[in-house]
């Protein structure tokens, strides 16, 4: 899905680095954890999250995630946005809450970039897949 | 060990204005020497975790990078107050971060354990009131 198609399901407002949303998203990913973002993710996915500071940009430069989109309203201040467009990180905000933003997506095929663990599994969190 | 390239970083504790700049910056310099895409977000995710602790515990740190033609070694050393429990502590979900630590989007109890997830070789040794090293080693081929 193009992030551009993105930011149309979720009327996003832009605040950096408008000249890339031509790209190609391959996932979805949503949390207000970078800790979680940085275990859990795979390169090429767009973020959600309520988190505007600059170690969300550095998580997403650090992790390979391709662009931002803030949820609940919430805008990257000045400091944010100048750190985004150094790492060409479209930052993008949407109105919608957490779970709307992502229900929305979803229902648009975007496909998690967290693997399903099944109860009952051998393995026992998101990460132990070695 | 046939060495092409060596650098050190200093990380201070507390200083969350910078914090994730040396790793930023590691990740740059990685992409520069044309290293492959997945050996970088590797070392990337292991040196951000690894300066978020110094950050977030320590008083000091160093990073220091070592690149060879089979390998890139990181070793993390900082004054601080050392793991009490190591293996307590590379359990995920267990922390001790505090309020402020977890409004940064850190603290989650992941830290520890998502390193020796990216690393090939992990060490770790700490003593308490003194500090803690970490050896990381991620293989380039």
């Amino acid at each position: 899905m193009l992030l551009s198609e993105i930011a149309k399901i979720l009327s996003c407002e832009i605040f950096s680095c408008r000249e890339n949303l031509d790209c190609e998203i391959q996932y979805g990913c949503a949390s207000d954890l970078m800790s979680d973002v940085l275990a859990f993710s795979q390169p090429g996915a767009v973020l959600l999250t309520g988190l505007v500071n600059p170690q969300t940009i550095h998580t997403a430069y650090i992790s390979e995630i391709k662009a931002i989109v803030f949820v609940r309203g919430k805008k990257p201040q000045e400091d944010v946005t100048e750190l985004a467009e150094s790492k060409s990180i479209p930052l993008l905000s949407t109105n919608y809450s957490m779970y709307e933003a992502c229900g929305l997506l979803y229902k648009a095929g975007l496909e998690s970039t967290m693997e399903y663990i099944p109860p009952n599994s051998s393995k026992k969190s998101f990460n132990s897949s070695s | 060990m046939n060495e092409v390239f060596s650098q050190t970083y200093e990380i201070r504790g507390n200083d969350f204005q910078n914090a994730g700049k040396v790793s930023t910056d590691i990740k740059t310099l990685l992409k520069q020497l044309g290293i492959r895409p997945e050996i970088i977000r590797k070392v990337a995710i292991a040196c951000y975790e690894a300066e978020m602790n110094i950050v977030m515990y320590a008083k000091i740190g160093t990073m220091r990078m070592d690149i060879d033609t089979e390998k890139i070694k990181i070793t993390v050393s900082d004054q601080g107050p050392g793991i009490a429990d190591i293996e307590l502590a590379m359990t995920e979900g267990y922390s001790t971060a505090t309020q402020e630590m977890r409004e940064m989007g850190f603290g989650a109890g992941m830290g520890l354990p998502n390193i020796k997830k990216n690393s090939d070789e992990f060490k770790i040794e700490s003593t308490l009131g003194i500090g803690t090293k970490l050896e990381i080693t991620i293989f380039i081929n």
